[in-house]
């Protein structure tokens, strides 16, 4: 009995101590958000990329607001966020020197199949935002200062509504758990449309609006400033930033399907 | 007797010794002197303060007032208590450990391994066979037994004992009393407190005896018996007074 | 549909493929708990011990201090070490954030005070029982502190397991301080999450469920070696 306690305690301890051995290969922090995490896009590209110059990239992926502030303190080398207003004002603070269009994909508007809005008879967002307002049917906002929540609040002033009520819940979460919410609920949701098709669990959930040009949502990558943050590995950073934009980059995202669907469309210059 | 040990045991002085708990005296002013190598009982009913005197004396308890002084450098003592406090652990680790933290020993024992020292202790007290048996699980009289072994390791000058054998049964009694006087034997001084009159008459070269937190009387143990000084020690041998 | 039929089949069908993936978040998952919970029981272990043994001016005030972090909240821990971590904070300079080390580091801080609070709870208890003992055969304080811990292994031994339990089981900290990247800070709470964001829930189930298991089994394997020492040492 002595025996096998030991060898117990030594394994623990072996497979405690092991851990601390962490190879140190290059690679990259990239901040990034929840909807590219989620519709698996790193997954198909991020391969490719490392294959090709041997960089890893480790992904760190929280909403667009905690994105920024990751870049803000520092703690990221790169970010591929989808808010180009706040990309501008990211490069404008003098955080990153550079920013690209990286690729695209648009917004939809998700809700119970018996759409009691009757918002697939609308000609435009702000229409079917309208109608949701109006007749005060269950909507589940993430609420959470990302890229997707921007858009959305954007949306609202558009149609020249203040969504307040018992019937706008602010959930304050990533895409995915406001899916689930939403698909719990009943309600409608405003979802980028990657994250919409890669997911999973949708239960009485369909798609019932989409193709407004308002709803285009554009993904960009930031370069760092050298200057901001001298630590970071802005050689590495770059080649990434460059890859996204290159013909290879940009052919791994056209490349990327879920359900026979692409859901980036690569529009870099 | 006389004591085989050199230099003799030092000296006991209680002076002006009191015990104030919560503004209750437990213990009043009390003078008194233990010297040479006595076998010393502390009796009293139950609540007159002879655990306490005793605590007092080996150093656990700070008197309130007055001052416990040992003639010379206090001596090596050890103390047995009511119910034995052992480790949780074999009855032979029970003795290495205290071999490990007291490093004088016996001189009959020097030399030898602490392993050895301590079979040699469970030798000496009646329990060799049972040195791997974890100690917790020994009977009463084992236990107490045991716990004179830890304290024999300890080359004591003088043992204390608080009532070591009210929780025992005839036999492990007489046991516990046997190493008692193979302690004295050996050139230590005990003191010891008992309620049962039958092991004082056993046992004591001179009385203490205590009532109400005061101390009465303090005399040969033939002449206590004989013709005790105070009422109320006459009462507690006549088994009158329980407390 | 989630039932519970497709998330233990999904549990099973994880298990017995068993691909890399999931081999690196199992293993991930118990390095870095296990070493929250050794480095905080080195700590915390004399630390009680002390508490217990100690009187000091202000030691209720530490006693009630040590109790109520018991229920710091994970996500709480996991925002402090993040400022410290941070390039923009105090240790910045060390290069730690999303690493498993700032996620060891977010751990201990949860799991140290309920070792130390109930190390002290017990350690108390026994100094009652055996303080005089001690004291007559001449013990200082700090010299009680190894007899008394190794005489109260037994219910330490469980009070190690609560902290590996509390460990194991939170998300908040390792979230906010490790990032969750995949193949370097993922671990089995921080996948459960991110599958439950991706409407995934039998996947996330039966994560959950390997995940139980395996704390079930680091249990029962410590009830067995106590039990089994015991059973020598009464």
């Amino acid at each position: 009995m002595k025996k096998v306690t030991a060898f117990i305690t030594v394994g623990a301890l072996g497979l405690t101590f092991s851990g601390t051995l962490m190879a140190a290969d290059d690679y990259i922090t990239l901040a990034s958000t929840t909807s590219t995490e989620n519709s698996g896009l790193f997954d198909a590209i991020i391969p490719t990329f490392t294959e090709e110059t041997g960089i890893e990239v480790r992904v760190v992926a929280v909403g667009t607001g905690q994105a920024f502030e990751i870049g803000r303190r520092g703690d990221a080398d790169s970010l591929l966020v989808h808010d180009t207003a706040g990309e501008e004002q990211f490069v404008a603070d003098g955080y990153a020197t550079e920013r690209l269009d990286v690729m695209y994909n648009d917004f939809v508007i998700v809700g119970p199949s018996a759409d009691p809005a009757s918002i697939r008879d609308s000609d435009t967002a702000t229409d079917a935002m309208q109608r949701i307002a109006e007749s005060e049917s269950p909507f589940a906002s993430r609420g959470d200062d990302s890229g997707t929540n921007r858009a959305e609040l954007r949306l609202w002033e558009d149609a020249g509504v203040t969504p307040q009520g018992e019937w706008y819940r602010e959930l304050g979460s990533g895409m995915g758990p406001t899916l689930n919410t939403a698909a719990g609920m009943d309600a409608y949701t405003f979802t980028d449309r990657a994250t919409w098709v890669a997911f999973k669990n949708p239960q009485d959930l369909t798609l019932l609006f989409d193709g407004d040009e308002a709803l285009f949502n554009q993904y960009g990558s930031l370069l760092l400033s050298k200057e901001r943050h001298p630590h970071l590995k802005h050689d590495l950073a770059a080649q990434w930033h460059q890859w996204l934009v290159s013909e290879q980059g940009q052919q791994a995202i056209a490349d990327y399907e879920v359900d026979a669907q692409q859901l980036f469309f690569p529009n870099a210059e | 007797m006389n004591a085989h040990h050199t230099p003799p045991v030092a000296a006991l002085e209680l002076d002006s010794v009191s015990f104030i708990h919560r503004g209750h005296t437990l213990l009043k002013p009390t003078t008194l002197r233990l010297a040479g190598c006595q076998r010393t009982l502390i009796m009293g009913p139950n609540g007159a303060g002879k655990s306490l005197l005793m605590r007092l004396a080996h150093g656990l308890l700070t008197p309130t007032n007055g001052t416990v002084r040992w003639q010379g450098e206090p001596p090596p003592q050890a103390m047995v208590f009511q119910r034995p406090v052992l480790l949780r652990r074999s009855a032979l680790d029970n003795l290495t450990f205290v071999l490990a933290i007291n490093k004088t020993p016996r001189p009959e024992l020097k030399g030898l391994s602490r392993k050895a020292q301590a079979m040699s202790a469970l030798e000496k007290f009646g329990l060799p066979h049972l040195a791997r048996r974890p100690a917790r699980v020994l009977s009463g009289g084992e236990q107490q037994r045991l716990a004179l072994a830890r304290a024999w390791l300890l080359n004591p000058q003088v043992l204390f004992l608080d009532e070591p054998t009210s929780a025992l049964d005839p036999a492990a009694i007489k046991a516990v009393e046997d190493a008692v006087l193979e302690f004295h034997h050996s050139g230590t001084r005990i003191v010891m407190t008992t309620h049962d009159l039958h092991q004082a008459r056993r046992l004591a070269n001179d009385v203490l005896f205590l009532h109400n937190g005061e101390l009465l009387e303090h005399t040969l143990a033939n002449d206590f018996f004989k013709a005790p000084a105070s009422r109320d020690a006459e009462a507690f041998i006549r088994g009158e007074l329980v407390w | 549909m989630l039932t519970s039929d497709n998330a233990f089949s999904t549990a099973l069908a994880l298990i017995l493929n068993m691909d890399d993936a999931l081999i690196s978040i199992v293993v991930l998952s118990l390095q870095v708990s296990l070493m929250a919970v050794f480095i905080a029981s080195l700590m915390a272990l004399p630390l009680g011990a002390a508490l217990a043994l100690w009187r000091f001016p202000g030691r209720n005030v530490v006693i009630v201090a040590l109790n109520a972090l018991m229920g710091l909240p994970p996500v709480v821990a996991g925002l402090c070490v993040y400022l410290l971590l941070s390039r923009a904070g105090p240790l910045g300079e060390w290069g730690l954030l999303f690493t498993p080390t700032a996620m060891v580091i977010a751990q201990v801080i949860l799991v140290l005070p309920i070792i130390a609070a109930l190390t002290r709870q017990q350690v108390e208890a026994l100094h009652g029982e055996y303080a005089e003992q001690l004291n007559s055969l001449g013990l200082t304080r700090s010299r009680m502190i190894p007899t008394l811990l190794w005489d109260a292994r037994f219910a330490l031994l469980t009070v190690i397991l609560a902290g590996f339990g509390r460990a194991s089981a939170e998300v908040g900290a390792v979230m906010i301080v490790g990032g969750n990247i995949d193949g370097v800070t993922r671990v089995m709470t921080t996948s459960i999450v991110l599958e439950t964001s991706k409407g995934n829930l039998p996947m996330a189930l039966g994560l959950g469920i390997i995940l139980l298991t395996l704390v079930t089994m680091i249990n029962a394997i410590a009830h067995v070696i106590g039990e089994t020492a015991k059973r020598r040492l009464g």
